[in-house]
């Protein structure tokens, strides 16, 4: 038992399926604290969820995790012991928010931590200064390299001075300059704090070989596990990459490293790709800066140097995708140009980030992509079936991408550049995050491409071990090619023990004499004391009644330095409901006049021509040509000319004046049925007006006035009856909704979508505080949405509230924190952004529009329309707003409304709490 | 151009499979033109039927009471009698558009030509039914005061009997309105966002830079969302036209369905490439979705879906007149309710085409300036 106290770290019995999938079979370990664990092994062995399981992200399925002292089961000890815990997940800075600074990323990261202030700015200076990061602390963490994001990434874990630090393949993807730094920096805080267990995920086995213990993972379960001198001793090899590869079950392990072949020597055609004085740059800054070289048919390219140097740039200018600024590119002796198709399909191309369908199958995406470059039937399935075994997915044949590790995924996207068999590969660091025997089986693959078949290759990587498979490789800093030559060359050139150190050399000399280089700098790495030197920098965690609020804070202080960010998305959320407004305000009428009419006058008497000027005299009505014929009513109509038309019959005059009552026919066009019923109330209306003047006038000759009736109508609320006095009221229900619950509807999706939701589920923060966070700055924006559009309407449309101003604002803001609460939830609920982009359009613009009384009157509302009515906000909302603008109502009138709009926004975030889980799968 | 049209096919093919996979969204797409229009047709009533109304009855005569029982379906609900004290109230809570309030003596003093009267009291808020609600109210007042005092029926009294009858929908039902104004608000709406929010995606996955390296051009990626969105969503409105509105809401289309299918294609086709233009303007999911609200709710209130395209100021009509969307609701209009042939909707099925052409090439041009924006 004591060990077990004493260990950081124990698992007993793990078993984690997915689906068919089992990622972890039994698995049982024991890491003592102070620990520096490497765990290695192919991709989709189990590595990042048992690292998941142990930063408590992951929900376990079956066995126990011990983490610290406590079962990581419970919510309650994952909540206590979260603030000890640093994890960084796979993938580059996918936990970053990319628009935020790199001091704001590390400041995020502390606060969420609960770091007090003056602890909190020490701690982002020292780590910033350490890594080399001081000099871009402004610069957003999406413009940062690869290198760069990840040490941005460490930062941020190691902000809050962890007990256990937990990285999941941290340098993947990293020049070996910024490793050695990352590794640096990682063992000096290990110097000042022995007590810190590090366990870490790696693809690199010299790094793995600095680490006290080595556990090698195969198929869910640990089959190595000590130090490196007993995995040597263990499988006779000389180096632990050799040692690695003895471990793998046979079939894993790939052909032995190729001796070099001989390359086909070219028969004279004209080189493969030629770059001459290629430069690209985007506004001031220079990613490319004249880069030359050639590169013959069928050799076997390596382009190496450090991240963000403009290697991914240069493939883009050659494959056409980016135009380049200057310089001249060819490819198989013609002029790169990005229209021309048949050079497409010589090329295969691999970019950095995975770029093929999530949707699709790995079938499906080797089968569209070999379509799309003109291979069908039998050849397509002879070609993916080879592409399957060869790049070995047949196993994952039906899978979808998204559910494959990372080394997986390269290789799905490697066998679909080289499905319709090009000519030229340009490989843009195909090799980040596969392990070494995938790799090693990739690079026998790659030679036998270049050797028997004679496919250049133009490859970027990151391992020197590659780099030294290569026939020539070009080394490139700061948009600019340093060396050319075959890798022994360059190392004779430098006079250098390795590849890999005359590549840090050439890099070291160049850093030396740029400007815009990192350079870490060696002041003194230092933890906080043990023991506090002052009293507010005390590591006791703040009152746990301000925490929370703290954490709030945090999360709502992150969401508004991303949309600070944004300026076009913080324009389009305030001009956008004034625009609407003054559009509705100004458009929407049900005022009708002018409706238009034709007469078909058969009579052709001065009665029937007294009785049609009754019309021709109105207003409402305006005259269109005359009809000639029956069959015209029917074809004007039909057509949308007239509105209705009038039919008086022959003998109209004789038989009014006999008193035989004559028949007159109108014919409305009944297909909208508003403007019908208008123009049937006002020829009613005007009927009745002939009718009173018939009698006047046979009265005026026969007898006493006749008695009358009036009908006085008091419109009411809406004296001269137009109707920007009744749109406006609804105008802001309607843009108060629907903006403010689409600006957060994308809110968690979209995390969800590029990973940063991790940061919670790893954080001491609960979903609640999360969600409330993220909801503030909208609430912010939507009140002063709301102000905006109270001073519109007074101002621009002359419509004034003329009740209680208390209750209309009071309202406005409960209303908007149920919209963006509702935004959320539709967000927690769909698991596409396009989903939630529909979705909460649908919802809110159609109940907004139809149920609301917006137009039509809330009492009229019948069926299912009404319970959706009732059921959503903005009817509730409108019946404020229109009693406080048009009717002049006071505050009490509205209590009941002001409570179920509270109550909304409640339910709604509730919801959403409901639905988001506070660990992955 | 066999390529063209072999590659555009396989990327919609691509449509679909994204598409199902995305459950949330078939359920939405299923709802919006099922339930949704169901509901929307059921409950709105965008003329003065079932027009809610009170009468203070304060007379209790004979007259009176003529003047209650004529307030008849399909025009008003039953009256429902009310106190004097209580009007005000209800009127603030808006629970009757209309209330009549009949002065007590009314039939006395009208019998002894002192000529009373009856105030109405109108929540003129109500725009949609407070004018021609107001109005029927005094032609019944009227007819019936003449046939109570004449003692025959009223409509014998006038001098002429004028017949109204109205073509196409001869009971003024709102409900065949509604319902397929509601499918082409879905249409409208569900294209630009369908549409555009997926080229949105596949530019923030990387996966359209992935496709332009491939002998793959920017135009057959557009025709492949086009077409594959465009057909999915033909589809629900045809299903939503034949099943709901015309099987379950059992109300008659006049037109030719055919014809209408027809014209939404072509609309469609308008509507996507709006979407996809949408799309190359934004920089991210969150600006597409907040620029495309401006665009759906001016297409969506201002087209004459909604309101009469005749009721609007001329300028603003002018400006909407750019819109696709006008021209597929006066299209609709002629063909599901009148009957319209093609000899009559040809104009606005060549300007939607117009347009459409126009959407697509600003958003071909604006493809490769987009992706050289984002890298």
């Amino acid at each position: 038992m004591e060990a077990e106290s004493a260990a950081a770290v124990s698992l007993s019995a793990i078993h984690q399926a997915y689906g068919k999938v089992i990622a972890l079979r039994d698995l049982g370990l024991l890491i003592s604290t102070g620990c520096k664990l490497a765990i290695v092994g192919p991709d989709g062995v189990g590595k990042s969820t048992l690292l998941g399981l142990i930063a408590g992200v992951r929900r376990i399925q079956r066995g126990s995790v011990r983490v610290l002292g406590g079962d990581m089961a419970s919510a309650s000890h994952r909540s206590a012991a979260a603030p000890r815990i640093a994890y960084m997940p796979q993938g580059l800075g996918r936990n970053l928010y990319p628009t935020l600074s790199v001091m704001e990323n590390i400041d995020f990261f502390a606060r969420l931590y609960s770091q007090p202030d003056g602890r909190r700015r020490r701690r982002i200076d020292q780590l910033m200064r350490v890594t080399g990061l001081f000099t871009f602390a402004d610069r957003p963490a999406g413009k940062l390299s690869g290198g760069m994001k990840q040490k941005l990434g460490l930062c941020c874990a190691l902000v809050h001075d962890p007990d256990l630090l937990i990285l999941d393949e941290p340098t993947t993807g990293i020049d070996p300059l910024s490793r050695r730094q990352f590794w640096t920096l990682i063992a000096r805080i290990q110097a000042e704090r022995p007590a810190m267990t590090v366990i870490v995920a790696t693809a690199y086995m010299e790094e793995a070989g600095e680490f006290d213990r080595i556990i090698a993972m195969d198929d869910g379960a640990i089959i190595a596990d000590g130090s490196k001198a007993e995995l040597l001793a263990r499988t006779g090899a000389a180096t632990l990459e050799q040692a690695y590869i003895e471990l793998q079950r046979p079939e894993r392990r790939g052909a032995r490293p190729v001796s070099s072949v001989p390359r086909l020597v070219p028969d004279g055609g004209p080189p493969a790709i030629v770059a001459e004085g290629l430069t690209m740059r985007f506004g001031d800054f220079t990613a490319v800066d004249h880069v030359s070289f050639r590169i013959e048919r069928g050799e076997i390219f390596g382009f190496l140097g450090s991240n963000g140097c403009g290697k991914t740039t240069t493939m883009k200018m050659l494959t056409g995708l980016l135009p380049a600024t200057e310089g001249r590119a060819e490819l198989l002796g013609k002029p790169v140009d990005a229209r021309d198709i048949s050079t497409r399909t010589r090329i295969g191309y691999v970019s950095q980030t995975f770029s093929l369908y999530e949707e699709l199958s790995v079938r499906g995406n080797l089968e569209l992509h070999g379509r799309l470059c003109g291979i069908g039937g039998k050849t397509l399935v002879e070609r993916v079936e080879q592409g399957l075994s060869r790049f070995e997915l047949a196993d994952v044949a039906e899978t979808l991408p998204d559910a494959l590790p990372l080394g997986m995924r390269q290789r799905l996207q490697l066998a679909a550049a080289c499905l319709h068999r090009p000519d030229v590969l340009i490989l843009d660091e195909p090799t980040s995050g596969v392990d070494p025997a995938a790799r090693d089986r990739f690079w026998s693959l790659l030679v036998e491409m270049s050797r028997k078949d004679g496919v250049t290759i133009f490859i970027s990587t990151h391992f020197m071990n590659e780099a030294e498979r290569c026939d020539r490789v070009s080394l490139m800093h700061a948009g600019r090619v340093l060396a050319v030559g075959a890798p022994h060359e360059l190392q004779t050139a430098r006079g250098a023990a390795s590849l890999d150190d005359a590549f840090v050399a050439y890099l070291e000399d160049a850093a030396a004499t740029g400007s815009d280089a990192e350079t870490p700098s060696e002041g003194a790495w230092s933890t906080e004391p043990a023991a506090p030197a002052s009293k507010d920098d005390a590591i006791a965690p703040p009152r746990p009644l301000l925490a929370p609020a703290k954490r709030i804070w945090t999360f709502a202080r992150r969401e508004a330095l991303e949309l600070s960010r944004d300026r076009i998305r913080l324009a389009f959320a305030l001009v956008g409901p004034l625009l609407l407004m003054a559009a509705f305000g100004y458009g929407i009428s049900f005022d009708i006049e002018g409706l238009r009419y034709a007469v078909l006058d058969r009579d052709q008497s001065l009665e029937s021509r007294a009785f049609l000027d009754q019309f021709s005299n109105s207003r409402y009505f305006v005259e269109q040509e005359r009809l000639g014929e029956e069959i015209d009513i029917d074809r004007r109509l039909r057509a949308g000319e007239l509105k209705f038309a009038i039919d008086i019959p022959p003998g109209f005059g004789r038989d009014l004046l006999q008193g035989h009552r004559p028949e007159i026919g109108f014919w409305l066009d009944g297909g909208n049925t508003f403007p019908a019923e208008t123009a049937r109330a006002y020829i009613l209306g005007t009927l009745q007006t002939y009718a009173g003047e018939l009698a006047r006038a046979s009265r005026a000759a026969d007898g006493p006035p006749a008695e009358t009736l009036r009908v006085e109508p008091r419109f009411r609320y809406n004296q001269d009856f137009r109707s920007v006095f009744a749109i406006t009221p609804g105008s802001i229900m309607l843009l108060l909704i629907i903006f403010p619950a689409m600006l957060t509807a994308l809110g968690v999706v979209r995390e969800k979508e590029m990973g940063s939701i991790a940061n919670v589920y790893a954080s001491p923060a609960t979903v609640g505080e999360y969600l409330l966070g993220k909801q503030l700055p909208y609430v912010a924006i939507g009140i002063l949405s709301y102000l905006s559009l109270l001073a519109f309407a007074g101002g621009v449309l002359g419509v004034v509230p003329k009740g209680s101003l208390l209750a209309l604002s009071l309202a406005a803001v409960l209303y908007v924190f149920a919209a963006t609460a509702f935004g959320l939830l539709v967000s927690a609920f769909v698991s596409t952004q396009v989903a939630a982009i529909f979705g909460t359009a649908i919802l809110t613009a159609m109940t907004a529009a139809h149920y609301s009384g917006f137009l039509i009157p809330a009492s009229s509302l019948e069926g299912p329309g009404r319970i959706m009515g009732l059921s959503f906000p903005p009817l509730w909302f409108q019946t404020i707003s229109l009693g406080v603008f048009a009717k002049g109502l006071d505050t009490p009138a509205f209590t009941r409304e002001l409570i179920v709009l509270a109550g909304f926004g409640l339910g709604f975030l509730l919801l959403a709490r409901l639905l988001i889980r506070k660990q992955g799968a | 151009m066999r390529r063209w049209i072999e590659n555009a096919f396989r990327l919609g093919v691509k449509e679909f499979a994204s598409l199902s996979r995305d459950v949330v969204m078939v359920v939405l797409i299923a709802y919006v033109f099922t339930f949704a229009v169901y509901s929307e047709a059921t409950a709105m009533r965008t003329d003065v039927n079932d027009a809610k109304v009170a009468v203070i009855d304060g007379d209790r005569s004979t007259l009176s009471g003529r003047i209650k029982d004529a307030l008849r379906a399909p025009y008003f609900r039953p009256p429902v009698e009310i106190d004097r004290s209580s009007l005000d109230g209800l009127m603030d809570k808006g629970a009757f558009t209309f209330i009549i309030d009949i002065p007590h003596g009314l039939e006395a003093d009208f019998l002894a030509g002192r000529s009373p009267a009856i105030q109405v009291n109108v929540d003129a808020t109500s725009i949609s039914q407070a004018g021609v609600g107001t109005a029927y109210i005094q032609q019944i007042v009227a007819q019936e005061t003449t046939s109570f005092l004449k003692q025959a029926p009223a409509e014998t009294l006038a001098p002429v009997n004028a017949v109204i009858r109205a073509m196409f929908n001869p009971n003024l039902e709102a409900i065949s309105f509604t319902a397929s104004m509601g499918v082409i608000n879905n249409v409208t709406i569900l294209a630009i966002i369908l549409v555009g929010a997926a080229v949105m995606r596949e530019r923030e996955h990387g996966t359209i830079e992935h496709l332009l390296v491939m002998p793959v051009s920017a135009s057959e990626i557009i025709a492949g969302k086009v077409w594959a969105n465009g057909l999915v969503i033909l589809l629900a409105a045809a299903f939503s036209l034949h099943v709901v509105v015309e099987v379950v809401l059992r109300t008659p289309i006049v037109g030719s369905i055919e014809l209408f299918l027809a014209g939404t294609a072509i609309y469609l086709f308008a509507v996507t490439s709006l979407g996809i233009l949408l799309a190359t303007v934004a920089n991210s999911m969150p600006q597409f979705a907040l620029l495309s609200i401006p665009v759906f709710v001016l297409m969506f209130l201002l087209s004459g879906s909604f309101t009469p395209f005749e009721s609007m100021p001329r300028a603003l009509q002018a400006i909407m007149d750019l819109s696709p969307s006008t021209h597929f609701v006066r299209f609709a209009q002629a063909v599901l309710y009148r009957g319209a042939g093609i000899a009559v909707v040809w104009r606005d099925l060549l300007i939607m085409a117009g347009l459409g052409a126009a959407f697509v090439t600003l958003a071909l041009y604006r493809f490769k300036a987009m992706l050289s924006r984002q890298s």
